[in-house]
């Protein structure tokens, strides 16, 4: 990766493109007989905090792929606390509220505690990685992440020998987040990383795009970002992080055993009972109708490959 | 103008233009055109837009005999063929996207998903249940078929419950929206159910009543120790 990851400048959709079109949507939204068809007033998205952050970025980590428009990183996602569908976060997630905000670090470790948003992030230098991000519906994009290492922050905590797992929880409160009334998943959301996994290099906790503050239907404030598995690993706005000994139970992995899995690696070689892995659709690419091949590990083999040595992952999907 | 002539000149064209609509949507969409959007993803967009039209248009087909009797409004069952047309070009559609488009005629993969993946096996066999449907749609075939038309027509039943299937099984976790499709044809299902076990019923009575009257005719037939002429009403078909 290293070799090839310079990002060229021309690659990025320049802040001045997507915020231009907020802006001529929202004067859309705003007033007129246009702002009556919804095909016309739907992509307006609501992204209460645009925030600069500041950051550098990581040539090393970044992938050289075109990165998606923010319109279609911000527009089309899953977050199933907003909703099922893929519009659906993009249009209810205005009811979160990111501030104050505090994370509980518990658990097997050492310097457990609850920690306002800002005392979580302050030590931390902020970098850009562009990532491709993998989902398991089979569509995929690139998408310029500001976050900083997980194992940075783990190592804060101090965990102890039994800390086997790392869990990460979601906020769970209905009113902010409509989704969650109806019983659809377990809530609230719990993922986890095996610590050797929570602590490669790769693994980030995000806390922007595009170089400003998370949209919440991307899981503000904080979401972790784990490039080589399927997307829904990459739990977003999270209150609570805590070591454990056993093996998390995770949402999806809970709600149908039989077709996710723990580690939910990117692999094209291990079908959905439902759906082939073996491509996927590029959102936003030149040609919307063609099929990518998909890459095992999402195309971060030879980084994490050594995690899973001597595991058949066939069997631990 | 006459009630007839109403419906087949005014109301027909409309509800055909209305059929049409999301298809000229989705047109509009993909040429960028009329405010039409097909998001992020538009592939997905077009496959679910004439899948979920196909199967709307489906259930409608089936409500119209159950409007009609329970209605009382006769002159619907002008609107049964074109909208049981209507759906099958949608699904057709649907089909011919996912060959074309979705897979490319990738053949291999093609043949594997049909085989492999159950949602996609209800969904081509219910696609190939209406095949028939539509080529005897025709008035001429219709006559030519007589009784055994509305016999093959029955396989709408079996496609509209592959259609509800089909459409369950590729949700992920939230089944609240297919459900209110199955719920849709459970309940035109079951009134031609409960329809049919009333007439069965009816049959049942009516040929018990004919069997205790034959019955006791050969009673009073053995008591005169006559023989007369035998009854004729036994066991006929209706």
């Amino acid at each position: 990766m290293s070799d090839k990851s310079r990002i060229r400048p021309s690659e990025i959709t320049p802040e001045s493109v997507y915020l231009d079109r907020r802006a001529l949507l929202a004067g859309l939204a705003g007033g007129g007989v246009l702002a009556s068809i919804p095909a016309l007033a739907q992509p307006v998205m609501n992204v209460s905090v645009i925030e600069r952050l500041d950051y550098t970025r990581s040539v090393y980590y970044s992938t050289d792929e075109k990165p998606n428009s923010f319109r279609d990183i911000a527009g089309y996602n899953n977050f199933y606390e907003f909703g099922s569908g893929k519009e659906d976060p993009a249009e209810h997630a205005h009811r979160l509220r990111t501030r104050p905000w505090t994370v509980v670090v518990d658990g097997e470790c050492a310097n457990p505690g609850t920690l306002a948003l800002d005392d979580l992030l302050k030590p931390h230098a902020l970098e850009e990685r562009i990532y491709r991000l993998r989902c398991v519906e089979a569509w995929s994009m690139v998408i310029p992440w500001v976050g900083f290492p997980l194992a940075d922050l783990i190592r804060r905590f101090a965990p102890t020998s039994r800390a086997k797992y790392v869990e990460f929880t979601t906020l769970h409160d209905p009113r902010q987040m409509p989704g969650q009334r109806y019983g659809v998943l377990d809530w609230p959301y719990v993922e986890g990383l095996r610590i050797d996994e929570a602590t490669h290099p790769l693994a980030i906790l995000a806390v922007g795009l595009y170089g400003r503050v998370l949209p919440n239907q991307n899981g503000a404030p904080l979401r972790l970002v784990v490039p080589w598995k399927y997307g829904f690993k990459s739990i977003k706005s999270i209150v609570r992080i805590r070591f454990t000994e056993r093996m998390p139970a995770t949402a999806w992995a809970l709600s149908a055993p039989r077709e996710y899995g723990f580690f939910a690696n990117v692999n094209p070689e291990v079908d959905h009972p439902r759906w082939s892995q073996k491509s996927e659709r590029r959102i936003g690419s030149d040609n919307p109708f063609a099929r990518i091949p998909t890459q095992k590990f999402n195309g971060y083999e030879r980084e994490v490959a050594g995690l899973y040595r001597g595991m058949d992952l066939a069997r631990h999907f | 103008m006459h009630a007839d002539t109403l419906t087949r000149r005014v109301a027909k064209p409309i509800v055909f233009v209305l059929c049409l609509l999301p298809l000229l949507w989705l047109l509009a969409g993909i040429v960028g055109r009329a405010g039409a959007d097909l998001g992020a993803n538009p592939v997905e967009k077009i496959q679910d837009t004439l899948g979920i039209w196909g199967l709307r248009l489906l259930l409608a087909t089936l409500a119209i005999t159950p409007l009609r009797e329970i209605g009382g409004w006769p002159r619907l069952q002008l609107f049964r063929r074109m909208l049981g047309l209507f759906a099958f070009a949608y699904l057709l559609l649907h089909f011919l996207f996912y060959l074309f488009v979705d897979q490319a005629l990738d053949w291999r993969q093609l043949v594997a998903d049909i085989i492999k993946r159950p949602y996609i096996t209800v969904g081509f066999a219910a696609l190939l249940l209406l095949v028939p449907l539509a080529v005897t749609s025709t008035r001429r075939a219709m006559r030519r078929m007589g009784r055994r038309w509305q016999t093959l027509h029955r396989l709408v039943y079996p496609a509209a419950v592959l259609g509800c299937v089909h459409f369950w099984w590729q949700v992920k976790a939230d089944v609240r929206e297919p459900l209110i499709y199955v719920a849709v044809a459970a309940l035109l299902l079951g009134w031609r159910v409960a329809g049919w076990w009333r007439r069965r019923r009816a049959r049942a009575a009516t040929s018990a009543a004919r069997v205790s009257r034959s019955r006791a005719d050969r009673d009073a037939r053995q008591n005169q120790d006559a023989a007369g002429p035998g009854s004729p009403v036994h066991g006929l078909p209706e």
